[in-house]
């Protein structure tokens, strides 16, 4: 039984050529493993070696340069129980280092099947990552200056299950590809070849000397790791089995699968407006947003400026109006001003931008510092509430002035935004404060919400002093 | 039922409803939320989603997991569309289905990273070598990430070609009142008529059948060619089998007015502005009429043309009898097209305008800010033939 489509002497190599004798080693482990053709996908990178994929009766993908071990990956992930081979020259290792190491340290269950040739067979005899120093190539006439690349240290720094080396004319190569291929884990197995059309004639390399170019090199060879560890694909494959399970069994256990999800954390909306997702919103307080009103939120870094806006988006919403909101922070996210700008409107809000608000809450030094050029833009008809520690340069808006920091130091200052939101819908109802009680009930956990509830009342108290 | 979104949640809850099976995606502002919106959304629906080592490789783990037959998505910003450059020619080389949403950024390069700009409008075309058309399209507004996030999944599929559906920050990362759920029969459903043998049905890795994907030049059964009869008939059929569905690709919404001489042409968030200065304009009674573009690539050329006042342009560069509505009494003389780039879409209006009369005003912005509808307006006034006065 055989894998091959064709006998080797139609293989399209130089005569000589090493690929065709790492090609029968391969249908010679595959037949030894019994593998299913059509449960079988060999993936080819670009070179010489990139034309072999066609001569087996397996399915095949003959990718681009480099990238092999990223659609192996891909195919491997999307079906964890296909047996994916990968078939890559030294050429390919170079570009594509960062798949190798990545898919050791990820340990895709793919199995990577270097023909390494010293150089760049189809291009024309150049110097790949594998050149040994010194040694003559087209594009290092004098020698190569470079230091070859250890393939199997690499993908071993990188902790891959099962690494070896060897050379073709090992008689132990089909064993060694058969051991390879049947590990779960990712595994390479390096295969020094010569190329005859190029490396051999400039190198004094031939079949007998690759043993001693290898021991001279001081590389292992061998199986020179095998250390087995969980496979990503069946990982993943089971992680998705148990968020499967949790997401049918009712939208609370959901919830707490994706907490559990590792990034599960990370993907948490910010503003934490996904319990309220689930239910979805409706028109609880109709008929209380009457004008379309801009709103511009400015404070810092970490105190809640986000997900304050969100829960005042959401206000509008419950009063059956649109709302927008934008994000303006840092890229360094967790310093300097967080700002939010939002639309309010009892239609449909087409442009989001915002020249100069109807309303802008200056909260700290930051915001400050970030809102002033929309300050200066303000004139007599919009209004500023700010902060009463902060010294506002003159302008032509109507200015008020709370002590929102000094009133939020007991609560923290996480709740800063919403104590100064407080204190803006008690003096102007834009949406009622019951809209925006309801929209942290909806929207945030209960302890934060529970902070946040507080801090509306405070800041509505200060509404009433000012 | 209603909720508040911002584009790319809306791009990861179109992905679930279109079937996805598989993302890989690599972080970049703007588009990094749907990275983590996939993490979390795909193993729920038995899917997988994996954060790779960089752009490349996302894109061609993705090739990978279409070659096996999974719907597959990834996302990225415009430096990471450069990288993806190659491997989308690979995809329409391998015909594979793929959805690319390129969540644009201000550029070149690394640019302004967290601001907004729409200028990788003609690279979404041109992007990869070769010059062969793929399908690209443009929401104007969060729900619109949803509803054409299912279309590219369609469109993909039955077309066997990556869609890019090309959002921006602008979209990306401002939440809106949206009820996804009240769209349901604008998803899903679209059919396109495809010749037969235009595209071969997909065979996937892993299936009964063997299947070969080759990027080299190759025949019908997937072995690589160097014949040119062969080559000919594979690049004539990639690039036909999108043209062809040009047609049916068109999505376009119309806001046309008998007798306007000046007609806006618009895209992307930009088309939100353009909407406000129509309304405006019109309110100090211009006539003005208005074509959001929410495919891009291919042009939807009977649309623009039909717009335009029905003209095709004759064999000698002469209008030839119109063809749009008759009500259209007077053919438009000028077309406003407001961008957030220096000007890229204007020139396939050109195109399509020449030997019409027609003129092209451009309104451009690309240092971060939103183009405003009293840009749009200004321009719609300054190319009326008696501007009035208004506000
Ligand atoms: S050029 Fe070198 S690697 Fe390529 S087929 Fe000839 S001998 Fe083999």
């Amino acid at each position: 039984m055989t894998f091959l489509n064709r006998p080797p002497r139609d293989f399209p190599f130089c005569p000589g050529c090493g690929h065709g004798g790492t090609l029968q080693a391969l249908d010679s482990a595959m037949t030894r493993l019994d593998l299913n053709p059509a449960r079988t996908a060999i993936v080819t990178d670009i070179g010489c070696i990139g034309l072999s994929d066609q001569y087996f009766n397996v399915h095949a993908f003959h990718g681009l340069h480099g990238r092999a071990v990223t659609y192996a990956s891909g195919l491997k992930l999307a079906d964890p129980d296909l047996t994916v081979i990968a078939i890559m020259g030294d050429g390919g290792c170079g570009i594509g280092g960062t798949h190798l190491v990545n898919a050791a340290r990820r340990n895709v269950g793919i199995t990577l099947v270097v023909c390494n040739n010293f150089n760049f067979g189809m291009t024309g005899g150049q110097h790949s990552v594998t050149t040994p120093c010194g040694g003559i190539t087209a594009t290092t006439t004098e020698g190569n200056p470079e230091t070859p690349l250890d393939l199997c240290a690499l993908v071993s720094a990188g902790s891959a299950p099962f690494v070896a080396r060897t050379t073709v004319y090992d008689q132990a190569l089909p064993d060694l590809l058969a051991k390879a291929i049947a590990h779960p884990g990712f595994s390479l197995v390096d295969v020094w070849e010569i190329c005859t059309a190029y490396y051999v004639q400039t190198n004094r390399l031939n079949a007998k000397s690759l043993k001693e170019l290898m021991a001279g090199l001081g590389f292992a060879s061998g199986v020179i790791r095998e250390s087995p560890r969980p496979e990503a694909a069946h990982l993943l494959r089971e992680r998705a089995r148990v968020s499967e399970r949790a997401a049918e069994s009712g939208p609370a256990a959901l919830e707490c699968a994706a907490e559990a999800a590792p990034g599960g954390a990370a993907a948490a909306p910010p503003g934490g407006a996904a319990p309220a997702a689930l239910r979805g919103l409706s028109c609880e307080f109709p008929g209380t947003l009457h004008d379309r009103v801009s709103i511009v939120i400015a404070g810092s870094a970490g105190e809640k400026v986000k997900s304050c806006a969100a829960a005042l988006g959401t206000a509008a919403i419950l009063c059956g109006g649109f709302a927008t909101q934008k994000d303006d922070y840092p890229i360094t996210v967790m310093t300097g001003h967080s700002a939010a700008e939002m639309i309010l409107s009892p239609s449909r809000i087409e442009f989001t931008g915002i020249d100069s608000p109807d309303i802008l809450l200056i909260l700290s030094q930051d915001g400050l510092r970030w809102a002033s050029k929309i300050l200066a833009r303000m004139g007599p008809d919009q209004t500023v509430l700010a902060d009463d520690g902060l010294d506002l340069p003159s302008g032509r808006s109507r200015v008020l002035r709370f002590p929102f920091r000094a009133s939020a130091a007991e609560a923290g200052k996480k709740s800063i935004p919403m104590l100064a939101l407080g204190t803006l819908l008690a003096g102007r109802p834009v949406v009622p404060l019951e809209a925006l009680r309801r929209a942290v009930a909806l929207t945030q956990k209960p302890p934060v919400a529970e902070v946040n509830l507080k801090a509306i009342e405070q800041g509505a108290a200060l509404a009433g002093g000012s | 039922m209603i909720e508040f979104l911002d584009g790319n949640e809306a791009v990861v809850r179109g992905a679930v409803a279109a079937g996805c099976g598989f993302f890989a995606g690599y972080p970049i502002t703007p588009a990094s939320s749907i990275l983590t919106g996939m993490l979390k959304a795909l193993p729920r629906t038995g899917g997988v989603a994996i954060q790779a080592e960089d752009e490349i490789a996302s894109i061609g783990m993705c090739l990978g997991a279409a070659a096996a037959g999974k719907r597959a998505l990834t996302a990225t910003s415009g430096p990471g569309m450069s990288l993806y450059s190659e491997n989308l020619g690979m995809a329409q080389m391998m015909e594979l289905p793929l959805v690319v949403v390129n969540v644009q950024r201000q550029g070149p390069a690394t640019g302004s990273a967290t601001k907004g700009a729409e200028g990788d409008v003609q690279f979404a075309r041109w992007g990869t070598s070769g010059g062969l058309p793929l399908v690209a399209l443009a929401p104007t507004t969060v729900e619109e990430c949803f509803t054409l996030t299912v279309r590219a999944f369609e469109i993909a599929e039955q077309l066997r070609t990556p869609a890019i559906l090309l959002t921006s920050k602008e979209l990306a990362q401002t939440r809106e009142r949206v009820d996804l759920e009240a769209l349901g029969g604008d998803t899903g459903g679209m059919r396109l008529p495809v010749p037969p043998g235009e595209v071969p049905a997909l065979h996937p890795i892993g299936g009964p059948t063997l299947a070969r994907f080759t990027t080299s030049s190759h025949d019908e059964r997937g072995h690589i060619t160097g014949d040119p009869a062969i080559i000919d008939r594979l690049v004539r059929r990639l690039a036909a089998k999108i043209e062809h569905a040009a047609p049916e690709l068109e999505i376009v919404r119309e806001d046309l007015r008998a007798g306007a001489a000046t007609l806006v042409v618009s895209y992307g968030v930009t088309a939100r502005a353009a909407r406000e200065a129509v309304a405006a304009a019109r309110d100090a009674g211009l006539a003005v009429s208005h074509l959001i573009l929410h495919t891009l690539w291919p042009v939807p050329e009977r649309a623009i043309r039909e717009a335009l006042g029905g003209f095709e342009p004759g064999a000698d560069g002469t209008p030839a009898p119109r063809v749009g509505p008759a009500s259209r009494s007077a053919p438009v003389r000028r077309v406003v097209v407001p961008e957030n780039n220096l000007g890229q879409y204007a020139r396939e209006i050109e195109r399509l305008a020449a030997g019409c009369g027609v003129d092209v005003v451009p309104v451009n912005r690309m240092d971060t800010g939103l183009v405003t509808p009293g840009e749009i307006l200004d321009a719609i006034r300054s190319v009326h033939p008696s501007p009035p006065r208004i506000g």
